[in-house]
């Protein structure tokens, strides 16, 4: 009981929790800030962040330990919807949004768009569509709506196989991000690094599985988006006096535009649809909207997303909970062209066209960094041109604290953010992954009698099995990190989108046609990655490889409707089963499988 | 409190989908019809921002979450009219 009079209290004094949190660590940044001008040197700074920063998640993690059962899969069900929206927000912006998403706008202009839209977008459909309905439905997975819906392990072990490969390819990226960030701010190999980012994705969240996660979340959220918005904040202000960038970088947008006609740069930041030398292109045209609609259904359909809907109490916040992830969410995408907007003038007025020797302080420290900028004087004239300056997509966001002028202690915050954001993700996805199989695959299918305890020794043994493997295999450096996340979303969008739509807004979905439905489109859009990434297909249509969904996709939907209306409707349980998913308030109608823990 | 009998349910649905096929329509223009026209956009600027552009980085991002939180309160108010909103 006394257990429980911690938690409700823990929950009420929410506000005052995470804003004494929010404090304390403004507070700790000002100390490092003062530190820096006593003298102490970066290094320290930056293993100051990094450690105190996971400690502090650790911390949370172990304050949540639990060994209840709803605890760990749905945090209790008890997650407030502006909390759970903050959650959400570090859960979805990952080390990808976080650092390469502003560079990615400042190589490709409009044409990096495709990407601020596809991410955000995605949660209109999930407000609408599945959200509401799949908290009525109030299991732990996923793949156990499937399971139900669909009657059976056939349709929930093809859900398992559709996360995993989707999931698992996520979490490959996240990993190699973790150890990036880890091993420039540390210093240490990077194969060490993945490591040492490892322990900490599992301290968040190996004792209280969902509930950990959840709560670590929300700190990370609010150490990320104080670390994105700070220097760009900063900029405006000394820029155009207005600490409001997403306002003010119209000027810088403006400033570009002229600077590109002096320059005689051809493809413009901000023409829409136009390929290397500036002219309008149709492929580009139809890549962009591919690319949109593949990311915003395959937000919709990601399991690690749609499982943060199941911790809110009730339909209603669930519903409220989306909205305010979407907000949360908003804030770092709506910043992010400001800071490609701000570096792009910054570069084109005081690198381009000036003289080798006398370049920007920025530009002379990260040139001596491995390989994230290369100065080269290809026609020895001592000037750098546009060709003779090749930038990586990923100093953007970690260099603005430098163009800004801000100190030392600014660029660990920045760090501090991106590793916050890209282990909240490797969380929520590695729960994701181990939650399935523990409880789609262990409990349901191979041992439902297991006990409380077993259960929970399953589902953690499996969290550290998978974090090494996802560990081991980002060691080996893939190429194309960007690309991974895209073929993830991707995958998601072909093989589970069509059955968790039908199954809720069309109740004449059957078993066999949810199930072929699914296994041909996930197949269809497989087929396309992997024909066009190792066998050098080409392309169809010059759609893009990171939009195999669009291939894929329909062929789900047409299937599952043709197989459907072939085969005998559903049952009368199921279609009243359906009904109740899709009434917020009363139980749900009985179907093999539908009473829950 | 009564469950609903087969009409009411069947009217509450039908409510639900209107709101569904309404914000499903302003999601898509926004997603895709803006963004067509987005050269022929571009050639308004307001304050300093081309329109095409502006739309892709910022607008259509504020619609979506506009769309959400009207949602959140449309459909409460649809579930409570039938009396199905939880407690």
């Amino acid at each position: 009981m006394a257990q429980a009079t911690t938690r409700s209290g823990f929950i009420a004094n929410l506000g005052k929790i995470y804003g004494g949190y929010t404090g304390g660590f403004i507070f700790f940044v000002i100390l490092l800030a003062i530190a820096e001008q006593m003298g102490v040197p970066n290094k320290i700074i930056g293993y100051a962040f990094v450690f105190l920063t996971i400690g502090v998640y650790a911390y949370i993690g172990i304050l949540s330990r639990t060994s209840e059962l709803s605890e760990y899969y749905v945090a209790g069900r008890v997650v407030p919807p502006v909390f759970n929206g903050m959650a959400t927000g570090a859960d979805w912006m990952s080390a990808a949004s976080f650092i390469s998403m502003a560079g990615g706008l400042y190589l490709a202009g409009y044409g990096g768009l495709g990407y601020v839209l596809g991410w955000t977008g995605g949660y209109v459909l999930v407000a609408v569509l599945l959200a509401p309905y799949l908290r009525k439905f109030g299991q732990f997975t996923v793949p156990d709506f499937l399971g139900v819906r669909y009657e059976g392990n056939t349709a929930r072990v093809c859900g398992v196989i559709v996360l995993f490969s989707a999931s698992f390819t996520y979490i490959v990226a996240q990993t190699f991000g973790i150890g990036i960030i880890t091993s420039r701010f540390l210093g240490i190999p990077f194969e060490v690094a993945i490591f040492v980012g490892l322990l900490g994705i599992l301290v968040c969240s190996m004792l209280g599985g969902m509930r950990a996660v959840t709560w670590t979340q929300v700190a990370q959220y609010i150490i990320l988006i104080i670390a994105y918005l700070t220097p760009v904040v900063w900029l405006s202000t000394t820029l155009y006096g207005l600490p409001i960038p997403e306002l003010t970088y119209g000027q810088a947008l403006n400033e570009i535009a002229e600077l590109e006609k002096k320059l005689g740069i051809v493809k413009p930041h901000v023409a829409a649809y136009v390929d290397a030398k500036g002219q309008f292109s149709w492929v580009e045209f139809h890549n962009f909207w591919a690319l949109v609609l593949c990311l915003m259904v395959g937000t919709a359909s990601l399991p690690h997303i749609l499982m943060r809907y199941f911790t809110t109490p009730n339909v209603r916040d669930a519903r409220k909970s989306v909205a305010w992830s979407i907000f949360f969410i908003f804030l770092l995408y709506f910043t992010a062209p400001a800071y490609a907007a701000f570096a792009k003038r910054e570069v084109y007025r005081d690198v381009i066209g000036q003289q080798i020797s006398s370049l920007p302080a920025w530009v002379q420290n990260w040139s001596q960094v491995g390989g994230l900028l290369t100065i080269k004087d290809g026609n020895s004239d001592g000037i750098l041109q546009l060709s003779e300056f090749v930038i990586n997509q990923d100093i953007i966001v970690l260099s603005m604290p430098e163009i800004a002028g801000l100190p030392y202690v600014i660029s660990g915050l920045v760090a501090a953010g991106g590793l916050a954001a890209a282990l909240s993700t490797a969380d929520g996805l590695l729960l994701a992954i181990a939650n399935a199989l523990s409880h789609d695959i262990y409990f349901k299918m191979i041992d439902p009698k297991a006990s409380t305890v077993r259960r929970l020794v399953v589902a953690r043994a499996l969290l550290v099995i998978v974090a090494i493997i996802g560990a081991a295999v980002a060691g080996t450096r893939p190429a194309g990190i960007i690309q991974m996340v895209a073929w993830a979303f991707s995958l998601a969008a072909a093989g589970l989108f069509a059955p968790l739509v039908l199954g809720i807004w069309w109740k004449r979905t059957t078993s066999t046609g949810a199930i072929l439905g699914m296994m041909s489109g996930f197949g269809v859009c497989l087929y396309y990655l992997i024909a066009t990434r190792y066998f050098d297909m080409p392309l169809w249509f010059g759609i893009r490889n990171i939009s195999s969904a669009l291939f894929g996709m329909p062929v789900a939907f047409i299937v599952t409707w043709v197989v459907s209306l072939m085969t005998a409707p559903p049952s009368k349980e199921m279609q009243d089963f359906v009904d109740s998913i899709r009434t917020p308030k009363g139980d749900l109608a009985w179907v093999r499988g539908s009473q829950h823990e | 409190m009564a469950a609903m009998t087969p009409a009411q349910r069947d009217a509450h649905w039908s409510k639900t989908s209107r709101l569904m096929w309404t914000i499903m329509a302003l999601w898509f223009f926004f997603s895709f019809i803006i963004p067509a026209f987005a050269v022929q956009l571009n050639n308004i600027v307001i304050a300093g921002f081309p329109l095409g552009f502006y739309f892709a980085a910022q607008g259509s991002l504020i619609s979506y979450v506009v769309l959400c939180f009207w949602n959140a309160s449309a459909q409460n108010k649809i579930d409570e009219e039938f009396g199905v909103a939880e407690d």
